[in-house]
């Protein structure tokens, strides 16, 4: 029987790139569960593409054994939380299932917007949040002046904070003295009825849907039949039991407190979602725990596999990837330029990239991508209100009332320096300001609501590349909101696009218009004839540009060494051609729905 | 083994050169005097060891291209032709071609030329602008040009072709037409002109973005107008970028579009034998292996001793392909009934729907069994010659 004093349930809370990984696998090493052959380098990171963008994309938990100097063994679980925004409810549902969380801040970077708001995520959620300092050992380090800053921002003790390098194993064991004595042990009653939190969960082909459990009460073994209680899916246990480093380590049961997860042949992860109460069919507990909510996509786009052949293998990977992933939905579309795909909904761009880039790398299919959208509300003269996902399905502007788009709010922390071009961008991007807190002399939080459209295309690269990289950014949806909104098609040739017509608003209209119109330009190749590319609004055209005719494609020389070389060359030219989409009589290459993407500098 | 009447075309590379034009991939480099006559050695062994393929057949043209051939003393040119004359059966009325740069030939080089069967030499001027020339990194002048011209003309060459360029960076449309002016008033009986492509690899693609390259658009009215004057002067095009008087076509191009068989010799020389092709190595030290071991007697099938990565064996669709975009080349075109003659398929059969979008598209004509490129046609000809490809 494991007593709840020695249990310390807690997760790591910092800013990408200021080392939390690394001190979650120094945790791991030096609480001796595993050797150090076990060890993969980060072991937190299970995905490849994790570990290649430095971020934590699913949460997972580690289960590690300390021995602290006080003489007592102490039961560690690490929770890891995702690290971007995107993922903002599951890392409140990961905190959730803590009861404390250590703050990692970089020496020499100090606070930034999203360690902000993480901790505030974590003081919600009843978290007893304590500092470390990490890259201690950089020569630009500045332990004091980040102590200072962490006790003036966020308002917590900071001068007796471990001063560490994960890097180089520096100050670890302070950390996990820290651990025992400053994360409180779990309460809750094990005989009380079941009642847990699901903080992730994940498919595995053998054991069905594995469900990440934290026991708030009550307790849980093979043989229990337990209900979800918001998605109402009732199975038998199969099995339960803790994590280890990547692996699973079956045990009899687990009781309020503890941590670990649950199998129960179940098929879907959409019926274990994240932030839901598992209990007792047979001896529920009265409510279910606070906080869940059904996430819904902020962002959607189309996606069409290059070879329109591919289009079976493109819906089974969106499948498999489901099974993992209850947050991607997807539907079948049909674009006239780009064929049979799907319309797919992310949590946000970083989602969106992700699941793009694992559809690429994991299950080889090549992507056309249309421009992401947010969704948008169209109130119809009749009164009916459709949630708009897809611009090509936007009513007849006679049949509309008014439209809504989603509205952020957001927290941008910047060194006083370059608070004028921020500003300068917010107001591009039709953001509406609130205020300017200063959290010291050199540092401010600009606070902004901004429409959701106007930050999923670039906003980021543009928030980085005005402040030297010195901004840092942060938002949550704040709710819907009445806006002149158009639809914006593009015409080339003289035949409209559907995948390239998107939602603006319409004082960009002309801006973005005329961009597109001369990104296309440089896209579509030279044809015999003349093409008009156009952008039009309500069948107005407000930008032109035009592609010439070819004039001149041939090759000056062809003698006897020349033909091999000269043959190879009309090969590739034909196999490029086969990759266009055709659109009337204009062959439109792939790269031009997605360049379009990015049509700032 | 090479079908028919026997005939084949020889070139013979010569992979050196004073010094490298700015604008040229081809395989040359400069070389010292013992790299020069090392090599014709190799090259006079290889063509020795080659003959054994063709004792059966006869040259019908020989072309020693370059590089800068002429940049090889007369005896070692003379030892070259010696080992030709030898070891293979040299058509009576063959046509010989020598390329030969101004400021590398004089009087007594070209007097040995005569004397070894050299009937047609193909001077290299490409501009009449020393800036130009400058540019292009040529090593000569206006003057030597004229120089070597009339020096060939004592010589007694009475078939000489002058290679120019257009669309050079820095050159407009009278520039070329003064250069055209000043070439036909010396009426040569062949002229090549090709607009420049800037080549990957080169001086000039890697500083292309510094060069100002007359656009598209001038390209082609220099293109128009190098026809226009030329046609004037009593040249006729028959290429894409050559221009003769009247029985004065470079027999020996003409036949890598009528798909004549070849053997090149040399370092890098590619061949086509029995519709394969197929390269010799193209560094030195591979080079040298391959004709110390690689050219044993009695081979019928002489691909198989070529580097298998540089063989391409033709498939029936392979050739009809090459007939059309080498043949389209020619302003003569295509030949419906020697299409059918190769392939025993009539060209509708194989390429019927292709030619009707293209003859719609006005970049192709059929007239009287033939089938050639209009003047668009030969703009856009990489366009044209792609749809063929299957």
């Amino acid at each position: 029987m494991i007593e709840q004093s020695r249990i310390r349930n807690f997760c790591i809370v910092a800013h990408i790139d200021h080392g939390k990984s690394t001190l979650a696998d120094r945790i791991i090493e030096q609480t001796g569960l595993l050797t150090s052959r076990e060890m993969q380098n980060q072991v937190l990171d299970n995905m490849e593409l994790e570990r290649e963008r430095g971020i934590t994309i699913k949460s997972q938990a580690v289960r590690t054994i300390y021995k602290a100097k006080d003489g007592n063994e102490y039961i560690f679980n690490l929770i890891d939380t995702p690290g971007h925004v995107d993922f903002n409810y599951e890392v409140s549902r990961s905190l959730a299932a803590c009861d404390g969380a250590i703050l990692v801040v970089d020496a020499a970077q100090g606070i930034e917007a999203q360690t902000l708001a993480n901790v505030y995520l974590a003081l919600d959620n009843d978290l007893e949040v304590f500092p470390v300092i990490n890259k201690i050992d950089l020569p630009s380090a500045r332990p004091d002046w980040v102590k200072d800053e962490i006790e003036d921002v966020i308002g917590i003790e900071a001068q007796d904070a471990p001063l560490i390098s994960a890097k180089n194993g520096i100050g670890i064991e302070d950390v996990l003295e820290a651990i025992v004595e400053k994360v409180p042990a779990p309460t809750g009653d094990p005989d009380a009825p079941l009642q847990g939190l699901i903080f992730d969960s994940v498919y595995d082909s053998y054991k069905g849907v594995i469900i990440f459990i934290r026991v708030m009460h009550g307790r849980i073994k093979k043989g229990t039949k337990i209900r979800m209680m918001a998605t109402g899916a009732c199975e038998e246990v199969v099995e339960v039991g803790y994590f280890g480093a990547g692996q699973f380590f079956p045990c009899d049961e687990l009781s309020a407190g503890m941590v670990g997860y649950v199998t129960a042949s179940i098929k879907n992860v959409k019926d274990t979602r994240v932030g839901d109460t598992v209990t007792d069919a047979d001896r529920p507990c009265e409510e279910p725990l606070p906080g869940y909510k059904k996430v819904n996509s902020m962002v959607y786009c189309g996606m069409y596999p290059a070879d329109g052949a591919k289009y079976p293998d493109l819906r089974d990977a969106l499948e498999k990837l489901q099974l993992n992933d209850a947050s991607l939905n997807y539907e079948p579309e049909t674009s006239i330029a780009l064929g049979f795909g799907f319309r797919c909904g992310f949590l946000g761009l970083l989602h969106l990239e992700i699941i793009q880039e694992r559809l690429e790398r994991e299950y080889n299919l090549d992507l056309v991508t249309t421009a992401p959208g947010v969704v948008y509300r169209v109130y119809k003269t009749n009164g009916e209100m459709i949630e708009l996902t897809n611009p090509s399905n936007l009513p007849d502007p006679s049949e509309i009332d008014y439209m809504e788009e989603p509205i952020v709010s957001a927290e941008i922390m910047v060194t006083t320096e370059f608070i004028g071009p921020i500003m300068q961008l917010c107001q591009e991007r039709r953001g509406r300001y609130l205020s300017t807190d200063y959290i010291e002399s050199t540092r401010a939080v600009l606070k902004y609501e901004l429409p959701l459209n106007e930050i999923i295309y670039d906003f980021f690269d543009a928030l980085k590349s005005r402040s030297r990289g010195y901004a840092s950014f942060d938002y949550e949806m704040k709710g819907y909101e009445p806006s002149k909104l158009v639809k914006l098609d593009i015409l080339i040739n003289k035949e409209e696009v559907d995948a390239l017509s998107f939602i603006v608003h319409a004082d960009s209209a002309y801006e973005r218009g005329r961009r597109m119109c001369e990104k296309l330009k440089d896209e579509i190749p030279r044809h015999l004839f003349e093409i008009p590319i156009q952008a039009a609004v309500g069948g107005k055209v407000i930008a032109r540009e035009t592609v010439r005719a070819m004039r001149k494609d041939v090759l000056a020389k062809c003698y006897g060494g020349d033909i091999s070389r000269k043959k190879k060359l009309l090969e590739k030219q034909k196999e490029g051609k086969k990759r266009m989409r055709q659109v009337g009589t204009v062959e439109i290459p792939q790269s031009a729905f997605m360049s379009v993407l990015k049509l700032d500098e | 083994m090479i079908r028919k009447n026997n005939l084949f075309g020889l070139y013979i590379h010569i992979p050196f050169c004073v010094q490298k034009c700015r604008y040229c991939d081809f395989l040359s480099f400069p070389a010292g005097e013992d790299e020069k006559a090392d090599y014709v050695t190799l090259l006079c062994e290889e063509l020795e060891k080659r003959s054994t393929c063709f004792s059966d057949h006869s040259i019908a043209t020989v072309y020693v291209g370059g590089g800068t051939p002429s940049c090889l003393s007369a005896e070692q040119m003379n030892r070259i032709f010696e080992k030709v004359k030898a070891c293979y059966r040299l058509q009576e009325e063959a046509e010989v071609t020598v390329e030969v740069n101004p400021g590398t030939v004089e009087g007594e080089k070209l007097l040995a030329y005569r004397d070894m069967g050299v009937n047609r030499l193909s001077i290299g001027l490409q501009s009449t602008h020393d800036s130009l020339l400058k540019t292009l990194g040529r090593i000569h002048t206006l003057e030597d040009f004229l120089h070597t011209y009339h020096g060939a003309r004592k010589a007694g060459f009475d078939n000489i072709s002058v290679d120019l360029m257009s669309a050079l960076p820095g050159q407009n449309k009278e520039m070329l037409r003064t250069t055209l002016e000043q070439v036909i008033a010396l009426q040569p009986e062949h002229i090549s002109c090709y607009s420049l492509i800037v080549e990957e690899g080169t001086p000039f693609y890697r500083m292309r973005d510094q060069m100002c390259f007359p656009d598209e658009e001038e390209d082609r009215e220099m293109y128009e107008m190098t026809g226009r004057m030329l046609t004037e002067a009593g040249y006729r095009r028959y290429e894409i970028s050559n221009y003769a008087k009247e029985g004065k076509t470079s027999v020996h191009n003409s036949s890598y579009w009528k798909r004549v068989p070849y053997l090149g010799v040399g370092l890098g020389a590619s061949s086509f034998i029995e519709e394969h092709r197929f390269s010799n190595p193209s560094s030195m030290p591979e080079y040298r292996q391959m004709v110390a071991a690689g050219l044993g007697k009695d081979h019928l099938q002489i691909w198989k001793m070529a580097d298998p990565d540089t063989v391409t064996a033709l498939s029936k669709e392979d050739c009809m392909e090459e007939f059309m975009f080498l043949g389209l080349r020619m302003m003569e075109g295509v030949s419906e009934a020697e299409f059918m003659d190769c392939f025993g398929e009539s060209v509708d059969r194989v390429y019927g729907a292709v030619l009707s979008e293209l003859v719609r598209d006005k970049l192709l004509v059929r007239e009287d069994g033939r089938i050639f490129l209009t003047g668009y046609g030969i703009d856009v000809s990489n366009y044209v010659f792609e749809k063929f490809l299957f």
